[in-house]
């Protein structure tokens, strides 16, 4: 498998007036080629941070502080705002949660799909409106032609989501991140949205990294999953391993949260206790003062991930051998 | 659309309504036209005549709809001084108070705009910081110093404007007395306008300015950027089309209120138009010129709001559907 995005180290600080938020800590993870990965993890846990910083739009006063972001052989994360600028919307597109506020209400469709393309492609209006109706009719949007020139309030919210994937495959990126794309949407259309980025990424041999609270839907749809907390990689694996035989003591407590996985869509905060504040951590382990396996070692030492059976790998002391 | 246009046109005709019942009851009030109409020297008896002649023993309403009707037509009674119908005087005025309104509003649009986007998408610059202690600064000095002070200054020290009057003036259509075509009645011109200005200026400017950065904060912001659009694009098309929204709509209203802060203004620089005529007419206590003022103001005020909300209508996507259901 060859890597298409390796993340090593990476850092992003939120500085505040009322201290530093320290959202991401030496995140390390590597997507391959047209493979699906998931993102877990409760909320605060740093999946969006995560997400927005691969193409450096931390809402602000996030930053990088520290790590690279090797993408085709260069360190994007060091890249001007005007190279960054050609990656972004070009060869990794986003997919964001909420439909209603993503596209602009006063331009329309046709619109804010064309100028997508103009700022990556040197072509005339007409290839790129061609362009345009190619992915309308990909994402099964009915009489394309016609849908160019409405304004977003004419369409639904899942309509609207629909166009939003429909506007990232227009430049056939190599990766599309897609922050909780289902999560604003009516429950009845969330499958239908979901099996539709399935596909295009199959049909196209995209790259996804999907961030969610939803096991059930990660489980369908990625290769492997890692699993955040406190903006650590706690664990990470192929989806089977991490959802039938989670290590982390963390990923188990969110598994069994999950009472039967074939029905099951609950929220990840079952777990007793609270994930600590970004702004002063624990020493050790993050999850040290909830866990209940706990051992001296955890209060004193940060786990690194380190290869598990079967292909994944853990930050955990206790499964590490304790030692 | 059209449906829309109606409604506003509609609620733009019930103000009119208030307004000109608000000037009757002052006409009827404090006003007497049969001095207006004959001066003060005729006997009781045959004022007494005149009043139930022209009405004036009418009931309220009556009178009310009588002198609606008038209105409507364009008779707004007679001023006791220029003995002449009021809406006439108003008219010859109105030329030097509109084109003062237009100068400094078009001050007000060239600046606002630019330095308002500025300040939003560099904040942290000394150029902003600038812009906005001085935004600060101009709100807070009302117009009369603003206005005593640039006399001060590039009349009396530099001598480098003209302080008073309109200038050399040119009549269009043979009722319009433009200042705006000579050079002369334009270097007039600049001081007033700036002084009327200065105080919606930094209003706009604040405006603007705070509108933008919230919209820069928004969802669908954030999602141009990570389309890969260009910075350009992304402050012009997708931000600054949003921040028009509430700015058009405050815009009006304060196009509006500028038309009273030009009493003032033409006071101190003896300007020839409507405000310093409504001065004159209340020390010569000609209620028919007052109320034709403040009817015809209203007038105004009225018709600029409804365009525009008209155009709001029109820059607004959602409004467009709304009106053609
Ligand atoms: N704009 C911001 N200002 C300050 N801190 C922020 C900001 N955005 C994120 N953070 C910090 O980063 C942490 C991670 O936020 P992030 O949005 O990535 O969480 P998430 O895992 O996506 O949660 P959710 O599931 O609720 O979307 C938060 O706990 C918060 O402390
Ligand atoms: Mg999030």
């Amino acid at each position: 498998m060859e890597p298409l995005i390796q993340i090593k180290n990476l850092r992003v600080d939120f500085a505040l007036r009322s201290g530093t938020v320290r959202a991401l800590r030496d995140v390390t993870l590597t997507i391959n080629k047209g493979e699906r990965l998931g993102i877990v993890g409760e909320s605060g846990a740093g999946k969006s941070v995560l997400g927005f910083s691969i193409i450096n739009l931390i809402s602000k006063p996030g930053r990088i502080t520290g790590g690279q972001i090797i993408f085709k052989g260069e360190d994007i994360a060091k890249y001007s705002l005007e190279k960054m600028r050609t990656i972004r919307g070009d060869r990794i597109s986003m997919i964001f949660q909420d439909p209603m506020m993503t596209l602009n209400p006063v331009l329309t469709i046709g619109t804010q799909m064309k100028e997508t393309i103009h700022a990556h492609r040197n072509v005339s209006n007409r290839e790129a409106e061609a362009i345009c109706l190619e992915k309308l009719r990909k994402v099964y949007i009915p009489s394309p032609e016609r849908r160019l020139t409405q304004y977003p309030h004419e369409f639904s919210g899942g309509m609207r989501q629909r166009i939003v994937i429909a506007i990232s495959l227009l430049t056939s990126p190599s990766l599309i991140i897609a922050d909780e794309p289902t999560t604003a949407l009516d429950v009845t259309i969330q499958a239908e949205i979901m099996d539709l980025l399935l596909e295009l990424c199959e049909t196209e041999n995209m790259g996804l990294i999907l961030i969610t609270h939803d096991l059930a839907v990660v489980s369908e749809v990625t290769q492997r999953i890692a699993v955040l907390y406190a903006g650590k990689v706690v664990e990470i694996g192929p989806t089977r391993q991490i959802i039938d035989t989670p290590q982390h003591p963390y990923t188990q407590g969110l598994i069994k949260a999950l009472p039967q996985m074939a029905g099951g869509k609950r929220r990840l905060n079952q777990i007793p206790g609270m994930m600590p504040s970004l702004r002063d951590m624990p020493s050790g382990c993050p999850f040290q003062p909830r866990c209940t396996e706990r051992i001296d070692k955890c209060i004193h030492e940060i786990p690194l991930l380190t290869p598990v059976e079967g292909g994944g790998q853990v930050a955990c002391f206790v499964r590490q051998g304790g030692m | 659309m059209f449906a829309f246009a109606m409604k506003r046109i509609l609620q733009a005709v019930i103000v009119m309504l208030i307004i000109s019942l608000i000037g009757f009851a002052i006409k009827h009030n404090f006003g007497d036209p049969v001095r207006d109409l004959v001066g003060q020297r005729v006997t009781p008896a045959e004022r007494a005549e005149i009043r139930e002649k022209l009405g004036l023993n009418d009931p309220f309403m009556v009178q009310y709809v009588r002198f609606l009707g008038a209105a409507v037509q364009g008779d707004l009674g007679q001023s006791y001084f220029f003995k002449r119908p009021a809406s006439e005087v108003i008219i010859r005025k109105a030329p030097a108070t509109l084109e003062l309104v237009f100068c400094a509003s078009l001050i007000i649009v060239l600046l606002s705009v630019p330095l308002g986007i500025y300040s939003a998408i560099r904040p942290k610059t000394l150029f902003s910081r600038f812009i906005m202690g001085g935004s600060i600064v101009g709100v807070s000095i009302p117009v009369f110093l603003t206005a005593i002070l640039l006399i001060y200054i590039f009349s009396v020290e530099l001598n480098w404007l003209p302080s008073f009057g309109r200038g050399k003036t040119v009549m269009l259509f043979g009722w319009w007395d433009t200042g705006l075509l000579t050079v002369d009645g334009l270097l007039h011109l600049i001081m007033p306008s700036i002084a009327l200005s200065s105080i919606m200026l930094p209003l706009f400017i604040r405006l603007i300015r705070s509108e933008m950065m919230e919209v820069l904060e928004s969802e669908y912001v954030k999602y141009a950027w990570a389309k890969g659009l260009k910075p350009r694009r992304v402050w012009w098309v997708h931000a600054f089309k949003n921040t028009l929204l509430p700015v058009i709509t405050v815009g009006g209203v304060q196009l509006g209120i500028m038309v009273a802060f030009t009493i003032l203004t033409e006071t101190v620089f003896q300007w020839q138009g409507m405000g310093s005529m409504f001065i004159e007419s209340v020390e010569r206590s000609d209620t028919s010129l007052m109320v034709a003022y403040l009817v015809f103001v209203g007038f105004v005020f009225v018709l600029v709001n409804t365009m525009v909300d008209i155009i709001y209508g029109l820059v607004n996507p959602t409004v467009r559907v709304a009106g053609r259901k």
